[in-house]
């Protein structure tokens, strides 16, 4: 060890000093950055620095001209808008100033395809525009050309009716408060969701061959009866999915998180509301009790007992609450069918409009000339207009159907319930946080099929 | 009246008595309006509205009770109508719960009507659908552009002499079966 | 195929490791648009799992994903924003047409369709249906993952 230089003496005096802690540095107060609370602070200066008072230098004053503002493009390719809706937001900060929504990106021509295609054909066609919801749409189209023919369907078909869109309700209903939940977080409903869906899908597989865009009930009835064994497989889903919503009940209902993503976000009054023809779940979400099974039943709907949900306050909470008790109707409705199910025919008999049995073609010349005629032309309806409307889980599903004699419509329009509840997109999203948007979105449900056809 | 005219032609020559709605608010509502003529079209009411006057109606039936504007289409009917277009009205109220249908006709050359959107905000986007497919313009809507066309595109596709615009399709050549 | 050397040291060349690592993690990229949306949707829920194949991750940004599923019809409007998205996808990409609308536009033989996806995209898959059920999709994302296997899609 060599002997200690100036530098390494020098160095252990400022060792000493500091190992000996005798002297200790100049404590010299300021007032910058002051954290104690004195008794003579006023209320407010108490309130910030509890931090009830969130001091946001992002809101501006009503002084902010609109060059200040930041247009922000969301979509049409994006997670969570439901499909291809576009939306452009003006943006003060975070508070959203304007909403435009943009559409048409899936804009299909089905109009217009439906008057190349005959009245039978049109099933096919019309089910594919709310595509959650096939048999609604299904059922608005043939009951306006039942409406246009002028005949009845057979109690035992208006029942099959009944079950099955009570049955889409529920499966419909699942698919929004999956997406729900997996745009606001709880990405576990998706799977939930889906999986109850399930169910409800190898059902409709069963009944009507396929899981999606029946073409099952048609003029003047229904494609087929029902499969053997269905009061089984109903009520194995009668069992299952109010267990099931239970466990979303546990998961959601009570949730500080869903609450606080939830509660008093998207607000719309029940007077913008039906300013704006909203219907369905979200202006019952305002507390309108509006239910066009109620106010004008449809197929034998009003021989079931059942209520209509309602809600308080116009929020997403309650568009959420008021999804979950229609489930719970819907059910209360199919156990009912199940019970009350009719029997007999499941279409109509008239030889014009329904083909006859498969096997009579084979025996009676007459059956297949019907059968023919049928498939190439068509039945031909006399010429009217009418507009029938349906409760589709989106709100009201109407159907305004022109016949001009031919055995084609000359015009069929659908009245969309996602189209004109998107139109209170702006109204909801108004002077509300980004962060809400897409809880918004997703709690207003829009089908973009519905909206564009 | 001279003395000459007796009360059978006095019936005769007398104009015969306009169809009316037998519900009570419908009634009021077509007695106030002499241009306007009522058809019950399988069980549903229609309003058959002069053009001029579509918004002046429209503001009546808003005060009868429809708060609802559920839809506003249009109906292209090409030769088979003396005036080309229709324009469709459906009308919900909630309070009586009834429904109404308004229908007014626009010409061929330059087709327009006023626009309901002042009357019940509801109907923004329907009009703008109406614009789109068939090139009726809506005076007086705030904003009305193509909805669901691209923004450049040419023609009015519901119209009856735009075509569908289908693609021949080609099928594969089948094969003989021996 | 791989071959073993003693001490349990696998060789295979890097054409083969490269192709089962693509294959074997895919992540989609979100281009849902119409009821096919739903279906791939429940392809990727419990019932029929996508995440056996380490597909459940959706990327919502295309610049994350190397699968594009066009689940729907494709309008007029949307065909720019598809090529788009397509374009932003880096390589090495591939696109599944799922559906008949997508295919080949399906029933809707109009003005507003774009007839089959294959118009604006390279299409590596044609999934038919309408729409396809979970196996008919999941029998389309195997065959996807065997060509590039075989290395019949160089990509």
């Amino acid at each position: 060890m060599s002997e200690p230089t100036i530098e390494s003496a020098q160095i252990t005096e400022v060792l000493d000093v500091w190992v000996a802690g005798t002297e200790e540095p100049e404590f010299s107060p300021t007032d910058e950055g002051e954290q104690e609370i004195s008794d003579h602070e006023s209320a407010a200066r108490l309130d910030e620095q509890f931090g009830r008072v969130v001091e946001d230098d992002y809101v501006f004053d009503d002084g902010v001209d609109e060059g200040e503002r930041m247009i922000l493009n969301m979509g049409p390719q994006h997670p969570s808008t439901h499909g291809v809706l576009r939306l452009q937001i003006e943006l003060e900060g975070e508070i959203i100033r304007r909403t435009k929504p943009i559409i048409g990106y899936l804009h299909t021509g089905m109009e217009k395809t439906g008057e190349q295609l005959s009245f039978s054909q049109g099933g096919t066609n019309v089910t594919r525009m709310d595509y959650l919801a096939p048999f609604h749409n299904e059922l608005a189209y043939s009951l306006a050309v039942e409406r246009l023919l002028g005949i009845e369907v057979p109690p035992r078909a208006a029942a099959i009716r009944v079950l099955l869109t009570e049955l889409n309700r529920c499966s419909s209903h699942l698919v929004a408060l999956a997406t729900n939940g997996m745009d606001i977080g709880a990405v576990s409903m998706m799977i939930y969701g889906f999986r109850e869906r399930e169910q409800i899908l190898a059902f409709f597989e069963k009944t009507t061959g396929l899981r999606m865009n029946h073409n099952f009930i048609r003029p003047g009835g229904v494609a087929a009866d029902l499969a053997p064994g269905w009061k089984d497989d109903v009520a194995a889903i009668l069992v299952e999915l109010p267990r099931r919503i239970q466990q979303y009940d546990d998961l959601l209902k009570d949730n500080p998180i869903w609450l606080a993503r939830t509660r008093g976000v998207g607000v719309i009054s029940s007077e913008e509301a039906i300013e704006y023809g909203i219907t369905g779940p979200p202006l019952r979400a305002t507390g309108v009790s509006w239910d066009l099974r109620k106010a004008f039943p449809y197929s034998g709907i009003e021989n079931y007992e059942f209520e209509v949900a309602v809600g308080e306050r116009g929020d997403v909470y309650d568009r959420y609450r008021v999804r979950v008790d229609e489930i719970h109707e819907s059910l209360k409705i199919v156990e009912q069918v199940m019970d009350l199910m009719p029997k007999g025919d499941y279409r109509v008999d008239d030889r014009k409009v329904t083909p006859p049995p498969r096997a009579r073609i084979d025996e009676s010349m007459e059956a297949l000339i019907h059968h023919f005629k049928l498939f190439t032309e068509g039945f031909k309806v006399p010429p009217g207009e009418t507009y029938v409307a349906v409760e589709s889980p989106r709100g009201e599903l109407g159907c305004y159907l022109v016949s001009d004699g031919e055995a084609r419509p000359y015009r069929i329009h659908t009245r969309a319930p996602s189209f004109a509840n998107l139109q209170a997109l702006p109204i909801a999203m108004a002077d509300s946080l980004m962060a809400d948007t897409v809880a918004t979105i997703a709690s207003m449900d829009p089908v973009m099929g519905d909206v564009d056809r | 009246m001279s003395e000459e005219t007796t009360t059978a032609e006095e019936a005769l020559l007398a104009e015969p008595a306009r169809p009316l709605p037998e519900n009570p608010v419908l009634r009021a509502l077509f007695e106030g309006y002499e241009t306007v003529g009522w058809e019950s079209s399988l069980g549903q009411d229609v309003a058959h509205v002069p053009n001029e006057s579509w918004a002046e109606f429209a503001h009546a039936v808003r005060g009868a009770g429809f708060e609802v504007c559920v839809d506003v289409t249009a109906v292209d009917w090409m030769r088979e109508r003396p005036e080309r277009f229709e324009i469709v009205a459906n009308l919900l109220s909630m309070e009586h719960i009834l429904r109404l249908r308004m229908t007014t006709t626009a010409g061929r050359i330059d087709p327009s009507v006023a626009s309901l959107v002042p009357v019940w905000p509801g109907a923004n986007f329907a009009e703008r659908e109406a614009y789109d497919m068939f090139g009726v313009r809506f005076e007086g809507h705030p904003d009305l552009t193509r909805i669901l066309m691209p923004d450049d595109w040419e023609g009015h596709p519901l119209r009856k002499d735009f075509g569908v615009g289908s693609v021949p399709v080609q099928f594969k050549e089948s094969h003989q079966v021996t | 195929m791989a071959t073993t050397a003693p001490g349990n040291l696998m060789m295979t060349t890097v054409d083969r490791a490269a192709r089962w690592a693509r294959t074997r993690s895919m992540f989609p990229a979100t281009f849902g648009l119409a009821c096919c949306a739903i279906e791939m949707m429940a392809t990727g829920a419990a019932h029929y799992d996508l995440a056996r194949f380490g597909m459940e991750v959706f990327r919502a940004s295309p610049r994350q994903a190397d699968l594009m599923i066009v689940a729907g019809r494709v309008s007029q409007k949307m065909a720019p924003v598809l090529r788009q998205v397509y374009d932003q996808m880096p390589d090495p990409k591939w696109v599944i047409s799922m559906g008949a609308c997508a295919s080949t536009g399906g029933m809707f033989n109009n003005y507003a369709l774009v007839q089959g996806v294959d118009q604006v995209v390279p299409v590596d898959i044609y999934v038919p249906g309408c729409p396809p059920g979970p196996q008919s999709l999941l029998h389309g994302i195997l065959t996807l993952h065997d060509k590039i296997m075989n290395g019949e899609i160089n990509n």
